[in-house]
């Protein structure tokens, strides 16, 4: 017992100081992806033939959706015209808003958080239910770690539950799979309302890797009604906890 | 020794689809069964429809039903390989009751091919989706509905099913879990999966293609740098490329960075299940710190982008050398304290010994792979026996125990932490020095090759097919919880059903990389 408390002084406390102070992210941290026009070259398309999941179009409009942060674009890219920040904020409510015509830090919208009545519900104790609908566990795992000690979700009043029926909510990861789809409506049909659903990773924006497989069903918009998209492959931690604080009001 | 019917092959080596065996079904099954008594494993076991490999046959309907069906045989004492293949129109007769391990490959011949084989004895499907090659005359193949098949039920007036998921309490990824038990009593536990299916396999037809390397780092997310790995090393040996010692050593670093993160993780996991929970928070926050020194490699902690076809994508300078060197100093003290704490504790062990235990007997004929395999004090580790990147200079020791229960399960992962810390360090000590990637080329045709590499659940197996345009006629993936999700089954016989929770994360098997 002795021993055990010895080893717990020798842990220390471990917590981030977040919201306060934002823990410093890798060097090599691939966020907002951002991309000055000037340099690209007229007609140039390498970037666009190399991106896996047709996240860059035309005008290099990049859709954060679709998006695996990959770098496979600005391997392509001649004259780095491509790089990615350090910005870890990228959650949106609306499917369009994840589209970026224009990806710059100086374009980067923060989400708005949801109506007065639904924060009063849901903004101090907010219970959510995960579902992986064949999601790869990198979404999953990331998730999850929001409850270690390190970013302690409890302590902003938002915690994953084990039942449906105890859940305000649903956060969905995985490209949707067509065998997952009466378990995922099922779960969803459980949670009470008023329910939000937040969804988690470009496989549950989009498909991510499997856009179009026939086996897939392009992720969660098809089937259910989404109020937070939080793009990545897959998105930070700090990411996920970021979106979710922000549709609380909590940021 | 020498399998006369076999073609041998070493882990990473091309040769002409031409050169594999092909034999009648008899000799196929009867070699195949010989072997396996004499020591060896299977590794794979897969059909390609023959017309996929042999365009000049013209007569379609005939051909489409003909299914050649090649077996990958390991022998891992001597680090050899053996390859044969037959054809198979219909059915044939069963491997699996001569030979159990068959079991799991033959439901899956099955369930994407309609190939019968006759006399198995649990002829389900594994995945539920349409079989490939559907045709008017194939009857059995039918479009299977998600979750409805023929569950085993034991009859007797006390006894009752425990059915669980495919939506589990925590956060993890869906499968279907049937207890048939008396009272806590478990007598037997199935498990029916599936769910986490998204088609990979017939995607990779054709390729490779710029989301090759996509779905080979999420068919199983937490196995990325392993299956990029596997992936690469096919790649790079079909297309004759060899890679530079920088970036071997990159993708070792990265491989038991992998191995660490999930090991410190599950054992965090385990004390959690015990309700011992200095461990569990410890472990959850030091298996951070070491995915967030793979994302000081390549910016994502996963290890995404980092492995690719001729080497990785990012290279390492001094002070990114210095900063893993200490970090990971910081975090292997840590978790020694956090780890050992579990073998000091009564409680914890209590719970831990006896738990699910297989004998090393079950282990062998299953076939199973990795720490569940070892736990069973089986030596077999990709890494030591089928050695291939930087494992072929630099050698990691074996870790065994010998009880095969959840105990064992965690120790060997305990010791497999150990020895993971001390290759990292040594690699890091000794930098080669040059490029970290190579030009690649394009695939030889008409080829096939098999790739080992000993992910942190086991055994990945890759084998590649081409085409006479060097396109991948047929991928094959197969993930080690592919052999191993029996052995959780296996584990649960006779245990109480309240221990489910602790064999599960003891093995803690991947449900997208078996249901790819
Ligand atoms: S980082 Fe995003 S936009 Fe760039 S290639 Fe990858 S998926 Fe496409
Ligand atoms: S978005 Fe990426 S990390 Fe998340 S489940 Fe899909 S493949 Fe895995």
């Amino acid at each position: 017992m002795i021993n055990v408390l010895l080893k717990t002084l020798n842990q220390k406390n471990r917590t981030i100081d977040y919201p306060k102070s934002t823990p410093v992210l890798p060097e090599r941290f691939r966020g907002l992806p951002v991309i000055d026009r000037a340099k690209c070259i007229a007609n140039c398309k390498l970037c666009i033939e190399a991106c896996p999941t047709d996240a860059l179009t035309d005008g290099l409009k990049i859709d954060l959706g679709r998006c695996l942060f990959c770098n496979k674009c600005l391997s392509a890219c001649h004259t780095g015209a491509i790089s990615f920040s350090q910005e870890h904020r990228l959650a949106a409510r609306t499917r369009e808003d994840l589209v970026l015509k224009d990806s710059s830090l100086n374009s980067l919208k923060l989400i708005e958080s949801l109506d007065k009545e639904s924060r009063r519900l849901f903004g101090r104790s907010f219970k959510l239910r995960q579902v992986s609908a064949g999601g790869c566990n990198a979404c999953e795992a990331d998730t999850n770690v929001l409850s270690t000690v390190v970013y302690d979700l409890g302590r902003f009043g938002v915690q994953f539950v084990a039942s449906p029926r105890h859940a305000d909510g649903l956060l969905i990861t995985g490209p949707v799979s067509r065998n997952m789809r009466l378990a995922l409506e099922k779960t969803y049909e459980a949670v009470p309302a008023p329910k939000l659903v937040i969804v988690v990773g470009s496989c549950a924006i989009s498909g991510g890797p499997y856009i179009d497989h026939p086996e897939v069903l392009n992720g969660v918009d098809p089937v259910l009604p989404v109020d937070l998209y939080i793009p990545g492959c897959p998105p930070h931690p700090l990411t996920i906890l970021d979106g979710v604080l922000r549709l609380l009001g909590r940021l | 020794m020498s399998l006369p019917a076999f073609k041998t092959l070493r882990n990473c080596q091309t040769i002409a689809i031409d050169d594999v065996p092909l034999v009648d079904t008899t000799v196929f099954r009867n070699s195949i069964i010989t072997a396996v008594e004499g020591g060896s494993r299977i590794c794979a076991l897969f059909g390609v429809p023959r017309d996929r490999l042999d365009p000049q046959v013209f007569s379609k309907q005939l051909s489409r039903a003909v299914i050649r069906v090649f077996a990958v045989l390991a022998h891992d004492r001597e680090g050899t390989l053996f390859i044969i293949s037959t054809d198979i129109r219909g059915s044939y007769a069963a491997l699996t009751p001569d030979c159990p391990q068959a079991h799991w490959f033959e439901r899956e011949l099955f369930e994407q091919w309609g190939v019968v084989p006759e006399g198995h004895p649990w002829l389900k499907p594994i995945r539920f989706h349409k079989t490939y090659n559907k045709t008017e005359d194939q009857t059995n193949a039918r479009e299977s509905m998600i979750g409805i098949t023929d569950f085993f039920r034991l009859e007797g007036s006390e006894i009752h099913d425990v059915a669980v998921g495919p939506v589990h309490a925590g956060i993890i990824e869906p499968g279907h879990f049937r207890f048939q038990c008396h009272g806590e009593y478990v007598y037997h536990l199935e498990i029916s999966l599936g769910y986490q299916h998204r088609g990979i396999e017939p995607a990779l037809i054709g390729g490779p293609t710029k989301r090759t390397l996509h779905y080979m780092e999420t068919l199983a997310g937490d196995t990325t740098i392993g299956h990029a790995m596997a992936f690469s090393h096919l790649m790079e040996t079909i297309m004759g490329v060899s890679v530079t010692p920088r970036a071997k050593t990159i993708r070792g670093i990265a491989l038991e960075l992998e191995r660490l993160a999930n090991h410190i993780g599950d054992l965090g996991a385990l004390a959690g299940d015990v309700g011992f929970l200095p461990t569990a928070s410890y472990c959850g926050r030091i298996r951070g710190d070491v995915l967030n020194l793979t994302a000081l490699l390549c910016g994502n902690r996963f290890g995404r982008s980092l492995v690719l076809p001729g080497g990785v994508a990012f290279d390492l300078d001094n002070t990114l050398v210095q900063q893993l060197k200490d970090r990971l100093r910081a975090a292997f003290s840590e978790v020694s304290a956090a780890v050992n704490l579990l073998w000091d504790t009564p409680s914890v062990m209590a719970r831990f010994e006896n738990a699910g235990r297989i004998s090393k007997e079950t282990a062998k004929s299953l076939g199973l792979v990795g720490p569940a395999a070892r736990a069973c004090d089986i030596v077999r580790d990709a890494r030591y026996d089928f050695p291939a990147g930087i494992f072929r200079f630099s050698q990691i020791p074996v870790s065994t125990w010998d009880t095969g229960d959840v105990f064992a399960r965690a120790y060997v992962r305990w010791l497999e932490i150990q020895r993971s810390v001390t290759f990292i360090q040594n690699q890091l000590e000794m930098w080669p020095e040059g490029k970290t990637e190579t030009e690649i080329k394009n695939l030889a045709a008409n080829s096939l090759a098999v790739s080992l590499v000993e992910g942190w659940r086991g055994g990945i197996c890759h084998v590649a097919l081409t085409d006479s345009r060097g396109l991948f006629s047929h991928y094959k993936i197969i993930d080690p919880s592919f052999h191993n999700w029996m052995g959780l089954a296996m584990a649960l016989r006779n245990q109480q059903i309240s221990d489910f929770p602790l064999c599960n994360k003891s093995f803690n098997l991947s449900y997208c990389g078996h249901d790819l």
